[in-house]
């Protein structure tokens, strides 16, 4: 059974269909990226998922039960709002402190207990952020761009530590990525959407889909639709192939 | 004890303090400032409704103010411009409290007790009604605590956690409607926000988590309250708006000296 499967679902600001015909699922231990360019819907999907923003047409089916574990692209915390990261991992529940010391020494983020959440750097914050949402013993991640506002290094290490607590743990994930670049590589399946859902499959068979190269590849001559990893992109090799073609 | 006059509006004053700080607190918390003013200026309504259906005037601020409160949260969920619209609301119910009392017939209304509050002339069963409702308002937020946190913080965040915001933000809304009825007599509709905002912010400066910022709120409101009253006492100067007053100076000694005390 699916952890969260969404049935035509169709979603509606004024006028402007944001979301329209979608259906996506993503099972136990599945990882499972969302792709498309700004302003496609890929948030507001999420939103639904989650239950912020009520979907005009079609349904949204989460277990009453299932625990989620949350990443927002980012937190903007008030100023007037004075929270240390150990109050920010017991919320909404409490956890004990050895729990909540052993969350953060998870993402690598030790000791960070008493430090004031307005004080953490972006990077800081999205392990914290990290940390809350395995805090929950989650069954599934959902994780909104949570790399966006890091630089490159910041990424990577973010993601680096992402693919590690998803070995430990087998939780599944629906991760949104602005594109294919920073997707995780084991991916088990790539949704791309604009609007709608314009193809989908394993990151190579997306990347080498027509409609995703329409999304992606225009006007950077396909530069920014190219899926890079060490293991499938070998240019040291003198009769250099691209492994992913035979696949 | 409480047949001294002066001690009943110091209970009044605290009382209101005890639901004013945690309150206060989720009002500085999501810039909700205005959206108080707006539910405070409506009690004035309120105030005039109950005279002219001759019903408690307590009831009356309490229903007008929980009107305004849903509404004006009802259209901030509807993505309305909030701040012209809260504007055109908070003067509107204030305009036209202010010309219904004035059709009040018979008696003649103290309309400034209501504006400016009239603490001095609490009565035992005002200081009762004042703290039973100040309990209601305490046990609810705490109560909710943690959902309302959560869902102060993120919406989406409180979701993930089978949190709905926006029943989170109607507990808000009842505990400011409830807070606006306790407070009009204490310091009058126009300063009933200053109440809620001051203590508030001036307890920022001092804490560390939003729970210590509550109950610091607490603590600066009651001295507020005791200070103001004192202050009024002695200089001869309106209870209310003395204990705003003290309530400011506090903030003002907080800003400059709060960095020394947090060392």
């Amino acid at each position: 059974m699916s952890l969260i499967a969404t049935e035509d679902l169709q979603v509606t600001y004024g006028n402007r269909k944001v979301l329209d015909g979608v259906n996506v699922s993503v099972e136990p231990g599945e990882i499972v990226t969302l792709v498309g360019p700004n302003g496609s819907g890929k948030s507001t999907l999420v939103k639904a998922i989650l239950g912020v923003v009520k979907p005009s047409g079609g349904r949204v089916h989460r277990d009453r039960t299932l625990r989620i574990g949350y990443v927002p692209q980012k937190l903007h915390i008030d100023a007037s709002l004075p929270l240390t990261v150990a109050r920010f991992l017991s919320l909404p529940r409490r956890h004990a402190a050895d729990k909540t010391a052993a969350a953060l020494a998870r993402v690598g983020m030790a000791g960070l207990e008493k430090h004031q959440m307005s004080d953490l750097s972006g990077g800081q914050l999205q392990r914290v952020l990290l940390a809350r949402a395995l805090l929950t013993d989650p069954q599934i991640l959902i994780l909104d761009e949570p790399t966006q506002g890091l630089d490159q290094p910041g990424e990577a290490a973010f993601y680096e530590l992402l693919e590690a607590v998803r070995r430990e743990t087998g939780v599944a994930v629906f991760m949104v990525s602005h594109d294919l670049h920073v997707v995780m590589s084991t991916s088990d399946r790539v949704i791309c959407l604009n609007h709608h859902i314009c193809c989908q499959g394993t990151p190579k068979v997306v990347r080498n889909a027509p409609e995703y190269r329409a999304l992606f590849g225009h006007g950077t001559h396909g530069a920014l639709a190219l899926y890079q990893h060490d293991h499938d992109h070998d240019h040291d090799h003198g009769d250099h192939q691209e492994t992913d073609q035979d696949a | 004890m409480l047949d001294d006059f002066l001690v009943r509006a110091v209970f009044a004053g605290v009382g209101v303090a005890v639901a004013a700080g945690p309150l206060g607190s989720f009002v500085v918390w999501r810039r909700m400032a205005y959206f108080g003013d707006a539910t405070a200026h409506a009690a004035i309504l309120g105030v005039a409704l109950a005279l002219i259906f001759s019903v408690p005037v307590s009831l009356g601020t309490l229903v007008v103010a929980l009107i305004m409160a849903t509404a004006v949260s009802w259209l901030s969920t509807r993505g309305h411009a909030m701040d012209a619209t809260l504007g055109v609301l908070a003067h509107s119910a204030l305009a036209l409290g202010l010309v219904a009392i004035s059709f009040v017939p018979g008696v003649r209304v103290d309309l400034s007790a209501f504006l400016f509050g009239d603490i001095l002339a609490v009565s035992k069963s005002d200081v009762a009604v004042i703290w039973i409702g100040a309990l209601f308002v305490a046990a609810l937020l705490a109560w909710r605590w943690s959902r309302l946190l959560t869902a102060t913080l993120s919406r989406e965040l409180a979701a993930a956690s089978g949190i709905d915001a926006e029943r989170e933000g109607l507990v808000l809304t009842l505990a400011l409607a409830v807070v606006v009825a306790l407070a009009l007599k204490v310091v009058g509709a126009l300063l009933i926000a200053a109440m809620l905002i001051i203590p508030a912010a001036s307890a920022r400066g001092l804490a560390r988590t939003p729970e210590q910022m509550a109950f610091i709120a607490v603590g600066i409101g009651a001295l507020s309250a005791g200070a103001g009253l004192w202050g009024s006492w002695v200089l001869d100067t309106p209870a209310g708006p003395s204990i705003v007053t003290a309530s400011a100076a506090v903030f003002v000694l907080v800003a400059l000296f709060g960095r020394l005390l947090r060392r």
